[in-house]
């Protein structure tokens, strides 16, 4: 299968297989006009299978977004057809309103109108906490 | 600006140096009576409070200071609708300091994130109570001396217990503590004080069942009342409320220098009779409060004399 290559814009790589529609989602890609190439379940030596996506435009990427869903993907800019930068994506060490808080007794489920925000506190369980009234979520 | 949300806000030494001003508060009232003239406190109280509200306003009081507020959110206009945000933004327009409590956890930490002027947490949800942690660490050092080397036991609601949390992360710096957490399994501590403090930082504890096989262990016992505003079905509370009833028989096994401390209001949990015991500490306990937020209020508004 040929995927066209792509002259400005970006590609998100080593994306684990079955996680880009969730990316597409999350990062709202199905709101742009442009070409978005979505390419699941490719042969990789490193992983077995993984998935790419492809945007045909020059786009700033929420990398706390992608760090979130899934720290192993790297993101290359791509400017006149030259892979001008490259970046492994980590998970953030904060969350802004990408998680919401499920403890009922938080104040984060009466006030309107606030940032929801989560601070990593162990990256080896990827266990983030509400930092309103510290409970927990451990990301899968 | 300094605001005081988390007991951990305070470094060993701010804590050292309140508890110092609240002794000499305690030993020379008259020096401090007009420290905040001019000065004035709001106690926004969206939930019910007997001593933490009337110890912070008698704390201003006594500093010469004015207070202003209100007791119950039936009162303010939180009955409108208003958010947090909002209301610390409008008090701050009319007071120096505001001393905060809310049924909701995080309420203080977001209105400080908004506030022009310093704000307390006077209690959020089951969540911390940083000035009773000063009440409690001043009560200790005054009653034991120290702030190390000691075992204390923790009884009752741990799950929902505002006050032990943040006891248990400000002792978590001093030298030599041992935990011993006497709860049903349903109010355990929170995992964030398990993981986060305890494990953490390596720091001794035992979680047991029951208080008789371990009071004469301690050198100090901290009660707690199982709360029903933290419940969301009474079932659950009328199960667990008497769990843990402290009396003259069962202080036999306990050693004669034992300090009993409660954060106040008991129900149930400690009996009457026990009041008449020089161990029980709760009363010296609840006038500790008014020192060491004064010490607080001086602190924090810039006005320590000298």
């Amino acid at each position: 299968m040929n995927i066209d290559s792509i002259y400005n814009g970006i590609v998100l790589d080593h994306i684990t297989a079955g996680k880009s529609m969730q990316i597409y989602q999350d990062l709202s890609l199905d709101k742009l006009d442009c070409s978005v190439a979505i390419i699941k379940n490719v042969k990789s030596r490193k992983r077995g299978r993984k998935d790419i996506i492809k945007i045909d435009q020059e786009y700033s990427v929420n990398l706390d977004v992608l760090g979130y869903i899934d720290p192993e993907i790297t993101v290359s800019i791509i400017k006149d057809g030259k892979t001008i930068e490259k970046k492994k994506v980590e998970l953030p060490e904060q969350l802004v309103n990408i998680l919401k808080c499920k403890n009922p007794r938080c104040i984060t489920t009466t006030e309107q109108g606030i940032d929801h925000i989560f601070r990593l506190a162990d990256p080896a369980t990827r266990t983030y906490r509400c930092i309103y009234c510290e409970e927990d979520r451990k990301i899968k | 600006m300094r605001h005081l949300i988390d007991p951990m806000d305070l470094s060993v030494e701010e804590i050292d140096g309140l508890l110092k001003l609240a002794n000499e508060i305690i030993a020379h009232p008259e020096k401090y009576s007009e420290v905040c003239h001019g000065k004035k406190l709001a106690t926004l109280f969206f939930e019910p409070s007997t001593r933490t509200r009337l110890s912070f306003e008698a704390a201003m009081m006594e500093l010469g200071g004015n207070v202003l507020g209100f007791s119950s959110a039936d009162s303010s206009s939180a009955t409108k609708g208003e958010s947090v945000h909002d209301t610390v933004q409008v008090v701050g327009c009319y007071a120096d300091i505001i001393a905060m409590r809310h049924p909701k956890e995080g309420a203080p930490l977001l209105a400080s994130l908004k506030s022009p002027v310093p704000i307390i947490n006077a209690g959020d949800g089951g969540h911390y109570h940083p000035t009773q942690t000063l009440t409690d660490l001043l009560t200790i050092q005054r009653e034991k001396g120290k702030l190390g080397n000691l075992t204390i036991g923790f009884c009752g609601d741990l799950m929902f217990g505002r006050t032990v949390h943040s006891l248990i992360k400000a002792l978590s710096r001093y030298d030599n503590i041992r935990y011993i957490l006497i709860s049903p399994p349903e109010l355990r501590i929170p995992d964030y004080i398990r993981v986060e403090i305890l494990e953490k930082k390596n720091i001794p504890y035992m979680e047991v069942e029951s208080m008789e096989q371990v009071i004469s262990e301690l050198d100090i016992l901290y009660m707690t009342r199982v709360q029903r505003e933290r419940f969301f079905n009474e079932a659950d509370y009328v199960r667990l409320k008497d769990t843990y009833i402290l009396d003259t028989d069962k202080l036999k096994s306990a050693k004669s220098d034992l300090s009993i401390l409660h954060p106040l209001p008991r129900v149930n949990e400690i009996s009457t009779k026990v009041d008449d015991d020089p161990r029980a500490c709760y009363f010296r306990q609840a006038l500790n409060g008014k020192y060491v937020r004064m010490a607080l209020i001086m602190t924090m508004l810039g006005l320590i004399p000298g």
